[in-house]
């Protein structure tokens, strides 16, 4: 038996060698672990589009409560909107000098990008606290459970990318820019960007679609 | 923007490219645009000098363009033959977001006709 009449998967060609699995084997682990984490975050961008297509449906079913018109204030919201894109551009920036191995400077936009997501969840959490004050919490109405349940999603996975930014920034102190790490450290700019680009869905849905007049 | 290594088969998302002042450019392009957009998305849902009823498709629009520039400029989503793999996962989730929303909304919103005989019964309705 000849090598070409070897079983192979993947389509094959008569007179070519290309198994359809290329020529080297599979991709290094910089390339695999990044791609595994884009697939999950596009998954993450899944679950939140039915999330979205719930508050689509029930935005206008209100039992007589409080309507986004009178909830929102598009103040906070550009706000927070400033705060979230800046930290998207300063985690942009960390990465750039992380992979010159800068430890002063990564650590710096980190610190940075950190705060700014702090800022963000702050105001986010200001106005949960002052909505649910006036009694449009979300038991008042289905679309309340839908705005809380979209946006307090949104906020934990904030909240999860505060904690791991802080993870790693000890994790860059302590072991420095080792092969790992730095996978750890593209994973985590990953999610972060995905985080402002389903932020930009939220604020124009959400927040000024429903403060039209 | 070409510095990549011809065997290279692919690239991981987020990676960036390797020339340090191309790289900040990009993000700088990509911040100004980002910034541009979201000041055009806040102008138009305030002003009063467009057509009402098209105000919440072109916000949508403005919305999808700045999805856009945030892929290319800070995910380094691009179209070249290394990033094959990236555009084609996120083609698969873009249609899957589009399925689920569109598909919610058309169906919820011909149920929400079809079945409530007065709107203030069908907000009624909706709460259980």
């Amino acid at each position: 038996m000849t090598a070409s009449e070897a079983p192979a998967i993947g389509l094959t060609h008569v007179g070519s060698e290309d198994t359809g699995l290329g020529h080297r084997g599979p991709e290094s682990k910089s390339i695999v672990v990044p791609y595994g984490f884009w697939l999950f975050v596009l998954s993450d961008m899944v679950l939140f589009s039915a999330l979205f297509a719930t508050y689509a449906s029930l935005a206008h079913a209100t039992d007589g409560g409080p309507t986004s018109n009178q909830l929102f204030d598009r103040n906070l919201v550009a706000i927070e909107t400033m705060a979230l894109l800046l930290s998207s551009f300063t985690c942009g920036l960390a990465m750039i000098v992380a992979k010159r191995g800068n430890m002063k400077w990564t650590l710096g936009w980190l610190l940075v990008t950190g705060l700014l997501g702090f800022v963000f969840l702050f105001i986010e959490l200001y106005e949960f606290a002052s909505m649910i004050g006036e009694g449009a919490g979300p038991q008042r109405s289905a679309f309340l459970s839908a705005f809380f349940t979209l946006v307090g999603c949104h906020g934990a996975h904030v909240t999860v990318g505060l904690l791991w930014i802080g993870t790693m920034m000890a994790q860059i102190w302590s072991k420095g820019f080792r092969e790992h790490i730095m996978r750890r450290l593209l994973c985590l700019s990953v999610f972060w960007h995905a985080l402002d680009i389903i932020w930009v869905a939220i604020f124009t849905i959400v927040y000024l679609i429903g403060t039209l007049p | 923007m070409t510095e990549h290594d011809p065997e290279k088969l692919n690239v991981a998302p987020g990676q960036p490219h390797s020339n340090i002042l191309s790289e900040t450019v990009a993000y700088v392009i990509g911040l100004a645009l980002a910034l541009v957009l979201t000041g055009v998305s806040f102008w138009v849902a305030s002003t009063s000098a467009l057509w009402g009823p098209g105000v919440a498709v072109g916000l949508v629009v403005l919305a999808i363009a700045q999805m856009g520039v945030h892929l290319v400029f800070f995910l380094h989503i691009t179209s070249g033959p290394d990033n094959t793999n990236n555009v084609l996962a996120l083609a698969f989730g873009v249609l899957i977001v589009f399925l689920v929303m569109i598909g919610t909304i058309w169906i919820m919103g011909h149920m929400n006709a079809n079945m409530a005989p007065d709107p203030a019964l069908m907000n009624l309705q909706m709460q259980h």
